[in-house]
């Protein structure tokens, strides 16, 4: 056998630094070639911002880990040259069942809404996720852009400094020490950074276990998401099976606190559970087994001077609701184009402080979310499971009962509500799901899509208004996007940007969320609202 | 938004009372535990009014 996370990706190989007599001073090293580091490499290499990315390993993570993978990931990934392999190879699903005791009490439909060029959900080993992350970085690096990988290179501690960070490094060859004027740190949710510059994490701890099999089979079950609580097979707990490509199934068991681990990963163990729980004659070839257990927990602030932290490193959530990797990407699509504009002089260090406001407001969010659902799936009290146990019955019969059932709130993206770079919404009759701080929604545009063209720079977004074909703020440029109803066949646009207003003028970040909106152009506005968007006001 | 009513409003209020009871009558405390429940979410939703249900909550909490 010979799956990709068991062959190494980004060997070990000498680099120049080794053999330099003084420590080399790089503008960005990431730390950790997870989802999120790699991510936020290539957003730095795409706008030839130079970065090296260390990892104390050389392949993939190991077994699957994450699975799903929402719409704004997606889309984030569209931007960073990636998006579409993950949408050919992931499995897309809308349907989820839920079952309890030995009965399917309601099934759902996500009914995605038409008119984005990216599903709602996709199913994808996490394995695959990496390994198209680091496809990418190798075309960039063929087309020659500043970006390097180095495998096997361990960082053993960290020196903080006001202008630059010092690293010292393990290899196979033996140490060696460089310097960086910015460090991000992705190094999961054990981060050694974290722990190196003595830093807190605090939360909550769940008492409980879950066992994840991730097994081969050809079955004739439908891609969606089924949730069982207090299954005949599993009694008093919970199970998950949803499909992965390559007829991959993610099977998750609940075991409880008080278990044995090294007991319940014996493949006889296993072999048991499946049985029950999808009959005596499965056949079956197991992929990747482990037991987790999780915490929802965060760093108090995700900026330490030179030191940025994103992904699980800053904050850890349960996987119930898919929103560990799909927050991380979250936090580097906002970081990325606040960093660049500081490294390049262009905006004030105070924009950095605004990752830290706008990504702690998502992280709580995401926080409160997958603890209610927890709550939900493993009620802590004796009363809890009673309330938990009477929404389920009555979720068989009646419609009111289902929006409290919760066997997991899936990711949304975050809208940034009170961000100090958002100007007061002043578009009279405006969709709220666009209201300053909101992540831009997809329109159809003819063949194409809005999203694509949004990215990576400011962009002044007009809807039958008036207004320059760019502009320039004190070294940052905004184009202009003219779009009218007379050509959105679909009306998504006016939906979704217009709502009851006849035109409309968007200021819009690099992240492709609103930072401001009116009806008309107006200069002086503009202006300020951009100055305000870059912390300058 | 409505506010909580704490003065008496049910017309009957012996023969509420009594089917209560028998609607517990024939089960076990479990049983009972479980109907007490839903019908907390039944009257809920029926309320439906956020500001209400808090109240409501604040209400029947232990007073000290
Ligand atoms: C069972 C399970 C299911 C999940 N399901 C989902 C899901 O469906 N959707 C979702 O969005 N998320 C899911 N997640 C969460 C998701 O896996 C994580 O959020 C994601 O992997 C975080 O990525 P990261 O890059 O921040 O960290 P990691 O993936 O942990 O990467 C950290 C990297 O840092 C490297 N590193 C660590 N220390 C050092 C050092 N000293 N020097 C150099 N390198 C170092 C490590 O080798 C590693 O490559 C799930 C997690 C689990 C456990």
């Amino acid at each position: 056998m010979n799956k990709i996370f068991e062959v190494p990706l980004y060997r070990y190989e000498r680099s120049a630094d080794q053999d330099a007599s003084v420590p080399v001073r790089h503008p960005v090293v990431v730390i950790g070639a997870g989802p999120i580091g790699l991510a936020a490499a290539i957003d730095l290499a795409q706008s030839d911002i130079p970065v090296v990315i260390l990892d104390d390993n050389d392949k993939v993570s190991f077994g699957s880990r994450a699975i799903c993978f929402a719409k704004r990931p997606l889309e984030i990934l569209d931007r960073l040259g990636c998006g579409h392999e993950m949408v050919e190879k992931g499995v897309e699903w809308d349907v989820g069942k839920v079952f309890f005791d030995d009965r399917e009490v309601y099934r759902f439909d996500l009914l995605p809404e038409d008119g984005h060029e990216f599903p709602a959900f996709i199913n994808l080993q996490q394995y695959y996720f990496e390994e198209y992350l680091v496809n990418r970085v190798r075309e960039l690096q063929g087309q020659g852009a500043p970006i390097e990988i180095r495998g096997k290179n361990r960082v053993e501690a960290i020196g903080s400094h006001d202008d630059h960070v010092r690293l010292e490094i393990e290899t196979p060859e033996g140490p060696y020490t460089m310097e960086a004027d910015w460090l991000i740190a992705c190094d999961g949710a054990g981060s050694p950074t974290r722990r190196m510059l003595g830093l807190d994490f605090v939360g909550r701890v769940f008492e409980d276990n879950f066992l994840i099999a991730d097994v081969i089979m050809e079955a004739n079950f439908p891609s969606e998401r089924w949730f069982w609580f207090d299954p005949p097979f599993n009694k008093g707990q919970s199970a998950l099976l949803h499909k992965q490509p390559d007829d991959v199934w993610r099977i998750d068991f609940q075991l409880g606190w008080d278990i044995d681990k090294d007991e319940e990963l014996k493949p006889e163990n296993i072999d048991r559970r499946l049985k029950a729980m999808l009959g005596e004659d499965v056949q079956y070839e197991l992929e990747w087994s482990s037991i987790y257990t999780f915490q929802c927990r965060r760093m108090e602030k995700f900026r330490h001077g030179r030191v940025l932290f994103a992904g699980d490193a800053a904050h850890q959530v349960s996987p119930f609701g898919a929103r560990g990797a799909n927050s991380g990407l979250q936090d580097t699509d906002n970081l990325i184009w606040k960093l660049k504009l500081v490294m390049e002089g262009k905006a004030p260090e105070a924009l950095l402080e605004t990752y830290d406001s706008e990504r702690i407001h998502g992280a709580d969010e995401n926080i409160l979310n997958s603890t209610r659902s927890t709550d939900f799936i493993t009620p802590k009290s004796e009363m809890s499971r009673i309330l938990r146990d009477a929404v389920l019955d009555l979720s068989e019969h009646y419609d009111f009962a289902r929006p409290l059932v919760n066997s997991g709130r899936l990711s949304v993206p975050c809208t940034y509500d009170g961000s100090p770079l958002n100007s007061a919404d002043a578009l009279e009759g405006g969709p709220s799901r666009t209201r300053p701080g909101s992540p831009c929604p997809d329109v159809p545009l003819g063949d194409d899509y809005l999203l694509p063209q949004l990215a990576n720079r400011f962009t002044l977004l007009t809807i039958d208004a008036d207004a320059p074909d760019e502009f320039e703020e004190d070294g940052i440029k905004v184009e202009r996007l003219a779009l009218s109803v007379t050509d959105d066949k679909t009306l998504a646009l006016k939906q979704r940007y217009l709502g009851t207003a006849d035109s409309a003028v968007y200021l819009i970040r690099p992240d492709q969320h609103v930072a401001a909106r009116r009806d008309i152009w107006n200069e002086t506005l503009f202006r300020a609202a951009l100055r305000r968007a870059t912390a300058k006001e | 938004m409505s506010e909580l009513n704490l003065t008496p409003n049910i017309d009957g209020a012996d023969d509420f009372y009594a089917e209560l009871l028998a609607a517990h009558e024939p089960l076990s405390k479990e049983d009972s535990d479980a109907l007490n429940a839903r019908l907390i979410l039944v009257l809920a939703n029926h309320i439906g009014d956020r500001g209400v249900l808090s109240a409501a909550i604040e209400a029947a909490k232990p007073k000290a």
